[in-house]
């Protein structure tokens, strides 16, 4: 069987993994910019929170880019874990001692265990929140709609909640710190010129977006 | 006795080979199809050929003993490589080119052979740009030159300081293209234990599987031997620590006489030795002496301050330096050819003036070139006034972007950094122009037995002119042995497949299984290394850069008296089917054991100085080599009889029409 | 210049079916100017004498160049230091005492052949795929100044076709990735006009054979930049990712 260049390869699964992975980037950016209304506990700020969210789950555009979304993240994780299995076979028997920090960052071996720990948050994040907004049973804000808000003050009340997403969040930017640049690499992008400019993004970007993520339930918390 | 035909075409030299080509027999493309070639070494000259020969349609066998044929030597080379292009419009010509390889080589070269070097050397840039081997560019795109020594244009052609990595792995690449085609089947990790002769013709080899161990026949209809030379039978070179003489050892008792055995080159720019455990010897390119200046102190109370490590080289003032190859030599001063070089550096150093704590080193100072290329830098980088720091920092600088990866080799092995303290050398084995005696059509005198590159004897005479390794290499295999091996081949288009199983195959396999029995079951007590160690050192010193009657016969006894003992006490551990890396190493220290005694003869027998061969009873007034063209204008072909000192001399008289043989002069 | 005692631990395995262990070895009266290779050397040298089984490794040319040694030293490829092989690993860097790790190269695709000799003809199964430009060895080509080569392209080319073919890549990745030694090649090639007529066939090949040997997916760590003997750079890595986009979404079928 001849291995399809755009699909079986080694080299393709790379760039699957470059695409969805900065679609995702994307996308946090999107929902960084929509949760920092979380920020503003003010009653009508929960209101204004409340109808973005709404909108977030019926609007026909934002529903299908969620759609490839899902897409996304369930590609990048399978396809990440079988690269992973991949790598493991490559290396049958292991070395006695290595001293692997000499030559690259540990984050960058460690995409993914990295990775897991994401997806296992984001089971958690979406079965808190996601799953509750679609098919849970939440009451009604002053607008009519649905009480995300409440719901997530609620959770972000409990101390172990808070810090679940504190922790995941430093997973995350550690995942980003390799990931974001690499993705560029792994789609050939790399230029004597530019490829600084993108790896100082990059860890821009990979501390940045977690460290505002990660302040949202921090600040919900000690505001509560 | 047989009679030696070198089949030199008649005609004007500059009408030999195109007429030749001419008139040989070529084998129809079918009957190609039915004809085995086997080629030993994957080096220049053996990827090179096993790659043009595949393409024609032979099936072609490759074997080299390395797990890849890219590792082959070749690769090692530096500087880079000749070819008659007068890209630089300096003068060049193929006739120059010819003329300064036989006078490089103390006249001692046929003048067909490299003629026809010189006719193709331009065909392998061509060959090797369109194959992508990446030479260095001048900033308008084209080809750029460098010198080398013993000539006065700049005609080679280089890769940085890998030449011979690039040019090889070009080959390489052709090799694996046909590998790839099914055309050569490669076996690597063999290594060719015996040659098979049948009813006089060479029809195939016995290999030994490295890593199984297993002894394989190979028949084919022609055998092309391609495996270097033989310098490590100085123990210390700047060879591969496998490169042996073992194939054309073997290929020497079958009946091919090998041609001036004597013939060494030593090389000039060596890394000194350090200490007794040294395995090899590195090189730094001659292309460094383009740049670096060759110096010595003038006072001997300086050269024992430096010996003693109370001074280094910057302490001696400009005036108290003697840049003797300078001084000596005006007209080519530090690039005069490597025998030169070399000698000069030994009579210095065996006058007390060596800088380094053996005595045994010369500074290669790049100081000058710093300043001078300082002093062009600051100019094209239009800095007005700029104080000797900043020249000597931008001149590092240049010098740094030349020969880089040089320097900084130097600095890992030696452990002194050459930016600061001028570099030591002193000369080293390096090639011998020595090897295979064979016809103008590589043909050794085993029909059907070819050899190519370094194996052989051929262009070089008594000495070799740096960048010519590389040439010859791959005019050998890429364009002489394609045209030259049809028209022995055109004889074997019905033959049919060799049969291996034939009682001279049987023979020679069990030579090679019962020696490699005696080896195991020897029961001795000293490594491999402790007798090749004590070889290289009766070789070193008694046949070394210098040679004279009596320590050239005292070195044979003492080689004999090794070469006893060897037998006796050489303990060899491990298994037959087994990767045996000792066993291995036996093999061939057995072989170089009696081509050592070979050297010593023929240096013993010629009596007169020429290139690499200095017999220190034959020189001028002025230290250098004194020619004998009555008597020693041949080259010497030694015929095995059962015993390496009992070889019969056989004489090539060499005829020179076009060049006059003068004194070489390089003032 | 005093000498030193040092501990090797030294992998050994009778063969490719042996399950292999480490062992160690005393050594004395090292000097700081062998290599490491030479130290080696000394260490058969006594097995040797011993009546032991000396320790087979892969050596050659003993000056950086030729590709063949391959231990895997202290972690490290070629052991510590930078830009060297392990012959040119000097026992300078090394101190009276120290307890030294050797291993062979470790991934799938260079299986071991004895103690630290491992089989690395995956890249000459590599090569042999589309390794090379398709011309005839005929020597009746355009003259070599025929097409001007921009002079950086020419240094490019040349940065990435320097790679020895060692295998330090694949054994310092994390993954047994053999992505730097096949960008090397395949980017030379791009580089230069006289490859690029088969620049897109090469790409495809080159990657589907580095597949089928088993060597691991790249994760950039950039680990093998970092080891290799020739310092050959994540650029050459990315240029291939860029060659090979290309070639597989214009390819006929």
């Amino acid at each position: 069987m001849a291995r399809s260049a755009l699909l079986g390869s080694s080299l393709a699964k790379k760039y699957w993994m470059a695409l969805t992975g900065l679609f995702l980037c994307i996308f946090l950016i999107a929902h960084l910019a929509g949760n920092l209304q979380l920020l503003d506990m003010s009653p009508d700020g929960q209101l204004k929170f409340n109808a973005y969210a709404k909108f977030m789950t019926t609007f026909p555009l934002v529903k299908v880019v969620s759609y490839l979304l899902y897409a996304s993240i369930l590609f990048h994780a399978f396809d990440g874990i079988l690269l992973a299995l991949q790598n493991r076979k490559a290396r049958p028997v292991r070395y006695h001692y290595e001293k692997a920090g000499a030559n690259s960052t540990w984050y960058s071996r460690q995409m993914a265990l990295l990775g897991t720990l994401v997806l296992v948050f984001l089971v958690i994040h979406m079965k808190g929140f996601w799953y509750e907004m679609h098919w849970g049973d939440l009451g009604l804000d002053a607008d009519g709609n649905k009480d995300l808000y409440t719901l997530v003050a609620a959770a972000f009340s409990q101390p172990w909640y808070v810090a679940i997403y504190v922790v995941s969040m430093a997973v995350l930017a550690f995942h980003l710190l390799h990931g974001f640049a690499s993705a560029f690499q792994s789609l050939g992008l790399n230029h004597p010129r530019y490829t600084p400019l993108i790896k100082n993004v990059g860890v821009f970007f990979a501390v940045v977006v977690p460290v505002f993520f990660a302040l949202i339930p921090v600040w919900m918390f000690i505001n509560a | 006795m047989t009679k030696l035909d070198s089949k030199i075409p008649a005609g004007p030299i500059d009408r030999k080979w195109t007429d030749h080509k001419g008139h040989i027999r070529v084998v129809a493309p079918a009957n190609k199809r039915r004809i085995d070639v086997i080629v030993v070494g994957t080096g220049l000259a053996g990827g090179a050929a096993a790659a043009s020969l595949a393409e024609l349609g032979y099936n072609v066998k490759a074997f080299c003993f390395q797990d890849s044929a890219r590792r082959a030597h070749s690769i090692a080379a530096q500087g880079g490589i000749n070819a008659a292009k007068n890209y630089q419009n300096d003068g060049d010509s193929v006739y120059r080119l010819f003329y300064d390889t036989v006078k490089g080589g103390d006249y001692r070269a046929r003048e067909a052979n490299v003629y026809r070097l010189a006719e193709v050397s331009a065909n392998i840039i061509d060959q090797c740009v369109a194959q992508g081997v990446p030479f260095a560019r001048d900033y308008g795109g084209l080809l750029d030159n460098r010198s080398f020594g013993g000539v006065q244009v700049s005609r080679t052609f280089y890769a940085r300081g890998q030449t011979g990595q690039q040019l090889l792995l070009g080959a390489y690449s052709a090799l694996m293209r046909q590998v790839g085609k099914g055309a050569v089947q490669m076996f690597d990790r063999h290594e060719m234990l015996d040659v098979v002769v049948v009813d006089g013709k060479a029809r195939g080899i016995i290999a030994r599987n490295l890593i199984t161990g297993e002894i394989e026949r190979h028949g084919a209809h022609a055998v092309l031997l391609c495996t270097g030379g033989y310098g490590n039978v100085f123990f210390l070179s700047t060879n591969a620590m496998g490169s042996n003489v073992t194939a054309a050892w073997k290929a020497h008792k079958r009946g091919a006489f090998f041609g001036n055995p004597c013939y060494t080159q030593i090389h000039p720019t060596c890394i000194p030795v350090s200490g007794t455990h040294q395995s090899k010897l590195t090189l730094m390119s001659e292309s460094l002496r383009n740049d670096g200046r060759i110096w010595v102190p003038k006072k001997l109370e300086d050269a024992r301050a430096i010996q003693e490590g109370r001074k280094n080289g910057k302490d001696i003032p400009e005036e108290d330096r003697d840049y003797y190859l300078e001084r000596r030599y005006p007209a080519f001063g530090n690039l005069v050819p490597r025998d030169v070089a070399s000698r000069a550096a030994k009579e210095r150093c065996d006058a007390g003036f060596g800088v380094n704590k053996t005595g045994e080193a010369v500074f290669l100072d790049f100081s000058s070139a710093f300043e001078r290329y300082g002093k062009v830098e600051a100019n094209v980088r239009k800095i007005e006034n700029p104080s000797p720091e900043e020249i000597l920092r931008l001149g590092k600088e240049v010098v740094a972007a030349k020969y880089g990866n040089l320097f900084d080799m130097y600095e890992n092995i030696a452990g002194e950094n050459p930016y600061e303290r001028p570099m030591k050398i002193y000369p080293a084995v390096h090639y011998t122009m020595g090897g295979l005696w064979v016809d103008y059509n590589l043909q050794t005198t085993v029909p059907g037995l070819f050899a190519l590159g370094e194996a052989n004897f051929s262009d070089h005479g008594a000495n070799r002119l740096g960048a010519s390794a590389l040439m010859q290499g791959l005019a050998d295999g890429y364009f002489v042995i394609p045209y030259t091996v049809g028209d022995y081949l055109a004889d074997d288009i019905r033959t049919g497949p060799i049969k291996t199983d034939t009682p001279e195959f049987d023979a020679a396999e069990k030579e090679v299984t019962d020696r490699i029995a005696h080896f195991l079951n020897n029961q001795g007590t000293k490594p491999v290394d402790d007798f090749h160690r004590r070889l290289g050192k009766v070789m070193w010193n008694k046949c070394g850069m210098a040679r004279n009657a009596q320590g050239l016969q005292e070195a044979i006894a003492e080689i004999r008296q090794i070469r006893e003992e060897f037998w006796k006490d050489v303990r060899v551990p491990g298994k037959a089917d087994e990767l045996n890396q000792e066993l291995e190493k036996a093999g061939r220290v057995a072989d170089f054991l009696e081509l050592g005694e070979l050297m010593c003869l023929d240096a013993l027998t010629r009596n007169e100085s020429c290139g690499g061969h200095f017999r220190e009873e034959y020189q001028t007034p002025e230290g250098e080599a004194l020619r004998d063209d009555e008597h020693y204008a041949f080259t010497s072909a030694w015929e095995w009889t059962g015993d390496a000192g009992a070889a019969n001399l056989h004489k090539e008289p060499l005829v020179f029409e076009e060049v006059k043989l003068t004194q070489r002069s390089y003032k | 210049m005093g000498t030193m005692k040092l501990t090797l631990k030294i992998w050994r395995q009778s063969g490719p079916n042996d399950k292999g262990k480490m062992v160690s070895y005393p050594v004395n009266d090292v000097s700081e100017d062998m290599s490491f290779l030479e130290m080696l050397d000394v260490l058969n040298d006594e097995l040797v004498r011993n009546g032991d089984d000396p320790i087979a490794f892969d050596h050659d040319c003993r000056e950086g160049i030729c590709g063949s040694c391959s231990l895997f030293i202290n972690g490290e490829a070629h052991g510590p230091g930078r830009g060297i092989t392990t012959c040119q690993l000097h026992m300078r860097k090394f101190k009276d005492g120290d307890v030294i790790q050797v291993e062979p190269w470790r991934a799938g695709a260079f299986p071991v052949v004895k103690d630290l000799v491992v089989d690395r003809s995956a890249f000459d199964r590599i090569q042999a795929a589309g390794g090379f430009v398709s011309v005839n060895t005929s020597g009746n080509l355009v003259d070599g100044n025929a097409i001007p080569i921009p002079k950086n392209d020419a240094d490019s080319a040349f940065d990435a076709a320097t790679c020895i073919g060692c295998g330090a890549c694949v054994a310092t990745c994390t993954n047994s990735s053999a992505m730097l030694f096949v960008a090397a090649k395949v980017s030379q090639f791009a580089l230069l006009p006289q490859g690029r007529p088969e620049a897109r066939k090469r790409v495809l090949a080159m990657v589907e054979q580095m597949d089928k040997e088993g060597f691991g997916n790249c994760s950039n760590t950039g680990a093998c930049e970092v080891e290799c003997p020739k310092g050959i750079s994540l650029e050459h890595i990315a240029r291939m990712n860029r060659e090979y986009v290309a070639a597989s979404v214009t390819k006929d079928r």
